[in-house]
């Protein structure tokens, strides 16, 4: 066992990725997630990796339980994305998603706030390269919105670390809650990257513009890097519960009218993020446990299903609903699989997000948020409905789009067995999760209640999905765009700024047209008292010349009696 | 079209006996609600067949309220590139698929 932070592994990796080529490069990428988690699971809890660094103690591996169930699960999706990715021939995607995955794993492991913020903006910095990896123009763009927005939470938390130092003389990342300013900067910063209502646009934005690969690690690290903070400095925050049952609830509705299939899994991915957001609001033994399982099973089907939609990208070259349909019949490996992310994400008995959303639920009602539970249900029947059946059936069954793509490569379809087999596990046999949860909880999904419960809730969901499709009522894919928070920042905002900047425009012309013609108007005035019938052209009497040499005269006179 | 594979789904029927699964799988679990006893922790929950009908209202009301959204929310697919990658030359967006 060795007591290095494990994010070092991973930057070496990334490293050695920029030189080697084709199977070395790949043996390096799939050994680093592999030994580094055999590393990790023989690291007992404890503190390692300190440096003094002015007057402030810097821990870059702080291993407890919450911490180390983060870790396991960062290095399985980076193993699984990895996998996923292995055909690629992109060296600058191959070593900065390798980066990425190791700022995720460094910011979870931070012991101080100072150590986390470096992670931070690492965490934004190497994911955008996954963005603008796609090479197009609306990846390059959705890129730099997704970049400023990143950069600015990270702002937002520097500034929360100087007033939290300047009121506590220590960095230490532990419980922080919504006290003095540093308490609501941090907040809002670990709110940003959590995809909080009105800033989860970067994440709808961004994330369906980048690779078939890229987005399947994005999907997993940084979002749940949020979430672990939260879970770390803001647990029984109530405002969280709010906050969590309106990103279950909101994005649902985005979610049944969006055309693309990755744009539609963006959306339930915050829907997701609102089940942990909820958990960690509550913030008892069982919800905190909730949060931080369905977390992780998160990462595995929600991965998932990126793949499943990433593959059909990667042969068809398309994602809209509107054009794909019919795919089982020449994918049918991706159908099965995409199904077993669709079941696991809809919280089926024996898939994984049965034994994870369930604690929350109950820890909801136990602590007597009745109106939030009644959310969560409804958010979970809709879940079912975009995510469990919309993704497989509009790609893979609906009308025959006349596609006859093949299977993906091997390496996609293994790591997507991977995940899917994970996501069985750990629904059939959640024990094996629920023994590394932060808290000591017995806690068993499987009675006949919940589970004859859960099976009404889905079948009646799947029950209105037939029922609205054979009265025509359910909404056809179209290909559109709808309009979200973030046309505030890509239409309002730079509208109103051209239509500032042209009114400004407008205003200097015409004060400098005014000014113009002034001075022409005079020039004109005067040249015309040059010209004949002018003042300065006529003839003057000389009797008029005695008369104001008179006048003169007189004036000095008076002035001279005055003085 | 004669040339190509018949699949599962090609035949209606199929579809139609798929569906006749479901409808009494549905109708199955309803009755169960009579049979089992349930430890309920709600009082909603105590309700008969509180969850089957929340499941389906609650997604009927959802796909409702979605396609009553899209009248003021849905926009053309060309919206924001319009704008963004005006200077652009790949106007219509897109990207290589794979890279």
């Amino acid at each position: 066992m060795f007591e290095i932070p494990p994010f070092v592994p991973f930057f070496l990796a990334a490293l050695l990725a920029l030189s080697l080529r084709g199977w070395p490069r790949a043996l390096v990428m799939i050994a680093v997630p592999l030994l580094s988690l055999a590393n990790l699971w023989f690291t007992p809890v404890g503190s390692y990796g300190q440096l003094v660094l002015m007057d402030f103690q810097l821990e870059f591996f702080r291993a407890d339980k919450l911490s180390l169930l983060f870790g396991y699960l960062f290095h399985i999706a980076a193993l699984i994305s990895v996998i996923y990715s292995l055909h690629v021939r992109d060296t600058l995607q191959q070593s900065v998603s390798l980066l990425y995955a190791g700022s995720a794993l460094g910011a979870i492991f931070a012991g101080d706030l100072l150590t986390l913020f470096i992670f931070w903006e690492l965490l934004a910095i190497t994911s955008v390269f996954l963005i603008w990896a796609r090479r197009s123009g609306r990846s390059y763009v959705a890129g730099l919105r997704y970049f400023t927005i990143h950069i600015f939470s990270g702002l937002l938390l520097l500034a929360g670390i100087v007033f939290y130092s300047r009121s506590h003389g220590s960095l230490e990342f532990t419980y922080i809650g919504l006290e003095g300013v540093y308490g609501w900067l941090i907040f809002l910063a670990f709110g940003i990257k959590c995809a909080f209502p009105f800033f989860h646009n970067w994440l709808t934005d961004a994330y369906p513009e980048s690779t078939p690969t890229g987005t399947v690690f994005l999907s997993a690290f940084t979002t749940k890097v949020a979430v672990y903070a939260l879970a770390r400095s803001y647990p029984g925050t109530e405002l969280l519960v709010y906050i969590g049952a309106t990103m279950a609830c909101f994005p649902i509705f985005f979610a049944v009218i969006e055309n693309d299939l990755r744009r539609v899994l963006a959306y339930s991915l915050i829907n997701q993020l609102g089940f942990m957001v909820v958990g960690i609001g509550i913030g008892t033994a069982l919800a905190i446990n909730g949060a931080v399982a369905h977390a992780f099973n998160d990462v595995i089907f929600k991965g998932l299903l990126f793949m499943s939609m990433g593959a059909v990208l990667h042969v068809t070259g398309k994602i809209n609903g509107s054009e794909l349909g019919g795919l089982y019949k020449t994918m049918p490996k991706t159908t099965v699989l995409c199904i077993v992310g669709a079941a696991s994400i809809s919280a089926f008995p024996l898939f994984s997000g049965f034994v994870s959303k369930s604690l929350v639920m109950s820890a909801a009602i136990a602590e007597g948020y009745d109106w939030v539970w009644l959310l969560l249900l409804f958010s979970a029947a809709g879940v079912f409905h975009h995510a469990g059946i919309k993704i497989p059936y509009f790609a893979f069954f609906a009308h025959d789009s006349g596609i006859r793509a093949q299977e993906p490569p091997t390496n996609m379809l293994v790591a997507m067995t991977i995940a899917a087999v994970l996501c069985l596990a750990v629904g059939i046999y959640p024990q094996a999760l629920y023994q590394l949860l932060p808290h000591e909880v017995s806690y068993s999904p499987y009675d006949v209640t919940h589970v004859l419960t859960q099976l009404q809730l889905l079948f009646f969901s799947a029950l209105a999905f037939v029922w609205l499709n054979l009265r025509r009522l359910y909404p056809p894919e179209l290909p559109s765009v709808n309009l979200d928070v973030d046309w505030l920042y890509r239409r309002l905002l730079p509208g109103a700024v051209r239509h500032a900047v042209a009114g400004a425009f407008r205003v200097d012309a015409r004060l400098r047209g005014g000014a113009v013609k002034a001075v022409e108007r005079l020039l004109d005035s005067v040249s015309a008292q040059q010209r004949a019938g002018g003042i300065l052209a006529q003839n003057w009497l000389t009797g008029s010349m005695v008369a104001g040499v008179a006048l003169l005269l007189g004036v000095f006179l008076l002035l001279g009696l005055v003085g | 079209m004669s040339l190509e594979k018949h699949y599962f789904f090609d035949n209606p029927r199929n579809i139609q006996r798929l569906l006749k699964v479901f409808y009494v799988a549905c109708g199955l679990l309803v009755a169960l609600d009579f049979v089992v006893h349930r430890h309920t922790e709600h009082y909603l929950e105590r309700l008969w067949g509180f969850y089957p009908l929340y499941g389906f209202v609650g997604c009927v009301v959802l796909v409702i309220v979605a396609k009553w959204m899209r009248g003021f929310l849905m926009r053309g697919e060309d919206y924001y590139d319009r704008v963004e990658l005006a200077d652009r030359d790949e106007a219509s967006g897109g990207g290589q698929g794979s890279v």
